[in-house]
């Protein structure tokens, strides 16, 4: 334990040096990182989205921003955000990273799929940055019809390219998770032994596969309806513009699950960590995510409960609804349970699970809110619908996707973030998060519709409350985009397994050699079973060393 | 500044009812959580370097009873909010029909009697009131929060909402389905007036025109009189009794002879052919607008209580209507 740990001489970030050798990279270790770095590009460029957004709103009366330039605001927030920043950021970032080394695979199934499919993100999100540039976007990242293919005069088609061509690299990424997990397990790696993390990407690779075609036929369709003048979904044509909802939500519901489900995933992987306990309920969570992924795709109708479709459809999509919410809250008692008992460390990747639990818990409960008929009502398309979906992926999604880059950084980086800062940050996140959202709620209720540029004096309070709470929020991301990026260079050398975790990947050096592992793992033990570990150098459940115990670090 | 706007339709303390339930039942489940992490962060914090956790793996009871008590819970919200839902899509018999068009970025109101509004809504206080929408262009949304009722006005089909107003008094009415440039803009507010004064405001002169008269004219201009005789002579059934009865298809099917029905035959004729009837009839299509649709409709439903013919009417008389 005394023993400082030793960076390794030789691995992944150092094995061949130039430009080439990233962009022309197979290793999925490496591509993880080119995505961490456009992904983030997009974040910030939706981040500057929302800033302009809150600012704007400060007054009830458009001080700032004339209407067409606040509703090309949301529109493009919405459209870098959902498409090219969080539907990518964990799975092509963390999955990408740590799917092969937590199954004990030497890369990816489809190594060269791999990086075409970070190609194709890259074109997709070209084509998406001209139209912001060249005009801008302004249907609302849901691209209603008429509105989009008749009456916008904003860049849609360039839009509409550029999310239909960044959806292959889902499908693909989705494809090679799936074949990778059932054919490249390491010797003893059963399907029960998968890390939670590996279940969760599971069920996302198959909502990936089944949803994304749909869209990108949806948004074809649109575009040759803008493009070419075709009546897919234009009355005038004799087309439907409420097929364009039914369409589009069969992938954009499931889309969400996208979002959360590998969010969850970190959480599952995190909670048993710090709490040096196995996770309570095993079966039932990774059961819980394939049922979400299953009755996700039964539920998209619940955006269209007061679109005129027919009573019979609501009631039964409705419950379905209902159904979804079930398997989420199985979920939370389990992570609940699983810290009975455990032996809990306040580090900061554990704050951000706590700060997850915290948030979905909101986020999902509200959703009740809105799957339920009767108060549909009255909240749809208001403020509390933007409340609860914030509270879903920005208080789910991105607080388990900071938590698992804090936790993974050092396997990443090889070297320790600071944690006194980054507990900070975590705390100023959250309180940043709560105080911009939870006066959204308010606001919904209060009947203050969607995307309004100006607005009823009536409601100043709350969007000034939402507003600072904004400022707060943008302080806490850009906090931890500086000093872990000033960890990769100069933080403290971390070692093979600093927390320590039982996953795979924690078995292998800090950043781990290009091939993964020297030696072909052999896996003997149960998910976060921290008992039968001595190489793991802690106690046994009685507080004495475990026999045969080695002190840490001095296996191998 | 209050958590709920003010209760002014008959659903508003329904739907508030309905939501305080979900809320405390969320914020029984929230709380209970919340301070179960609390204790468990308190109670089994890491007390050593080396300390690991027990060796408890899961609990079958336990599973069973979140997954179980939740669905119970869920199976009842759904439930209540299911009669709302329905009791608010099932428009009562005895409604004040308003006509309301959507168009970037405007609301267009015409009461029965022809009298137009723009932005404005006058309706008496403790009268069932349907809301009979269209829209021009684009998707708008047709919202009151004081009513606690919205609905969208899609282009090419016709929504209808009903609400019954308890109160007094001027609330806002929103447009809350995204529709472009001015979004935010399209906004107005609803009169809810004492049945006297509405009456008065109804009368008093503007030189609207009617819009049955204006649909009897239209009907002449557009040449439909030459086929729709209402002897049921023509090439075409008669159009007496049309509105609320029941009309056998061709195919053999009934469909009920509502404003939705009307739109669809006047611009898609072909859609729905009247058995023993050629489909000969134009579509209307671009030839007509929605207003002039809104005025051929009122027309229309002013011949409900003409004589219906004993043959040529397509519509069944209402005695055997449900054979």
């Amino acid at each position: 334990m005394a023993v400082a740990p030793k960076f390794p001489e030789k691995h992944y970030l150092n094995e061949t040096y130039g430009i080439r050798s990233w962009l022309l990279t197979t290793d999925h270790k490496r591509i993880a990182l080119l995505y961490l770095v456009s992904v983030t590009f997009f974040f910030f460029v939706g981040g500057f989205f929302a800033m302009m957004i809150r600012l704007h709103l400060l007054t009830p009366d458009g001080y700032m921003l004339s209407a067409d330039t606040y509703n090309k605001m949301f529109t493009m927030h919405g459209v870098a955000m959902i498409f090219f920043f969080l539907i990518p950021s964990i799975p092509a970032i963390l999955g990408n990273f740590l799917i092969p080394l937590m199954i004990g695979a030497k890369d990816l199934a489809f190594p060269k799929i791999n990086l075409l499919s970070w190609y194709v993100y890259i074109v997709g999100g070209t084509f998406t940055l001209y139209s912001m540039i060249t005009g801008g976007l302004d249907t609302g990242w849901t691209f209603y019809t008429p509105l989009s293919t008749v009456y916008s005069n904003s860049a849609v088609a360039p839009a509409v390219i550029g999310i239909f061509i960044t959806g292959f690299s889902s499908i693909l990424t989705g494809l090679n998770f799936l074949v990778t997990v059932h054919t490249m397990r390491a010797p003893g790696m059963t399907w029960f032994r998968l890390p939670l993390f590996v279940w969760a990407h599971y069920a996302t690779s198959v909502v990936m596969i089944l949803g994304t075609p749909v869209v990108a036929i949806t948004l074809a369709l649109a575009g040759m309806e803008r493009l070419f003048g075709l009546g897919f979904f234009n009355p005038a044509m004799g087309g439907d513009p409420i097929l364009f909802q039914h369409l589009f939500w069969f992938y954009s519901h499931p889309a969400v699950y996208i979002m959360i489900l590998p969010a969850m995933g970190v959480i599952s992987e995190l909670i048993p960590t710090f709490a040096r306990k196995k996770l309570f309920g095993y079966h039932f969570v990774a059961a819980a995510s394939l049922a979400i992924a299953v009755i996700g795709f039964l539920v998209w109708t619940h955006h269209m409960f007061l679109t005129g479709q027919s009573t019979y459809a609501a009631l039964a999509f409705s419950f379905l609804t209902f159904l979804v919410a079930i398997p989420s809250a199985v979920k939370t008692f389990n992570w609940t349970a699983t810290l009975f008992g455990g032996s809990i460390s306040f580090d900061t990747p554990m704050l951000y699970a706590f700060g997850f639990l915290g948030l979905f818990l909101i986020g999902g409960l509200t959703g009740l809110f809105l799957g339920c008929l009767g108060t549909d009502i009255h909240i749809h398309d208001t403020y509390f619908v933007v409340a609860h979906f914030h509270y879903i992926m920005v208080g789910g999604a991105v607080m388990g996707y900071l938590g698992g880059l804090h936790f993974w950084w050092p396997k990443i980086t090889g070297r320790m973030y600071p944690e006194w800062l980054a507990r900070i940050a975590a705390l100023v996140l959250f309180v940043g998060f709560n105080l911009t959202f939870f006066p959204q709620f308010l606001l919904g209720y209060l009947g203050m519709p969607r995307r309004y540029h100006v607005y009823p004096p009536e409601f100043q309070v709350y969007n000034v409350m939402s507003t600072a709470g904004a400022s707060i929020l943008a302080i806490g991301y850009l906090l931890p985009m500086i000093y872990l990026t000033w960890a990769a260079f100069f933080g403290k050398v971390a070692g093979d397994n600093p927390w320590p975790a039982t996953g795979l990947e924690w078995k292998t050096s800090s950043p781990p050699p290009t091939e993964n592992f020297h030696v072909t793992p052999e896996v003997t033990w149960e998910a976060y079973d921290f008992h039968n570990r001595p190489d793991l150098g802690l106690d046994s459940p009685t507080g004495h060393p475990p026999a045969g115990a080695v002190p840490a670090h001095g296996h191998d | 500044m209050p958590f709920f706007p003010e209760q002014a339709s008959s659903i508003a303390p329904h739907v508030d009812a309905l939501f305080t339930f979900i809320l405390l039942t969320c914020l029984f489940f929230a709380v209970l959580v919340t301070l179960l992490t609390i204790f468990a962060a308190f109670r089994y914090r890491r007390t050593s370097p080396n300390q690991v956790g027990d060796t408890v793996e899961g609990n079958m009871l336990l599973e069973i009873g979140w997954t179980v008590i939740p669905l119970f819970l869920a199976i009842g919200m759904f439930a209540w909010g299911a009669v709302i839902y329905v009791n608010y899509r099932t428009a009562p018999k005895d409604t004040l029909d308003v006509y309301v068009i959507g168009k970037q970025w405007m609301w267009k109101l015409q009461q029965p009697n022809g009298k137009r509004e723009i932005n404005e809504l006058h309706i008496p206080v403790n009268r069932n009131v349907k809301l009979i929408l269209g829209s021009e262009d684009v998707i708008h949304n047709f919202y009151v929060p004081e009513f606690r009722v919205k609905m969208d006005v899609v282009p090419g089909r016709y929504n209808t909402m009903w609400f019954r107003p308890t109160k007094i008094g001027r609330y806002r009415i929103y447009c809350s389905q995204y529709c472009g440039t001015n979004h935010a803009e399209m906004t107005g507010w609803v009169t809810v007036m004492d049945p006297a004064d509405y009456a008065a405001w109804l009368s008093d002169e503007t030189g609207d025109v009617n819009p049955v008269s204006a649909g009897e004219k239209l009907f002449t201009q557009l040449a439909c009189n030459t086929c729709h005789l209402p002897n049921g002579t023509g090439r075409a059934p008669s159009l007496n009794g049309l509105y609320g009865g029941q009309v056998r298809l061709a195919d053999g099917t009934m469909v009920t002879g509502d404003e939705a029905y009307i739109r669809e035959s006047i611009l898609q004729p072909k859609a729905k052919i009247v058995a023993g009837y050629q489909p000969v009839m134009p579509t209307f299509q671009g030839l007509v607008t929605e207003e002039q649709i809104l005025n051929l409709t009122a027309y229309i439903k002013s011949l409900q209580s003409q004589p219906v013919p004993a043959k040529g009417a397509g519509v069944v008389p209402a005695t055997t209507g449900k054979k």
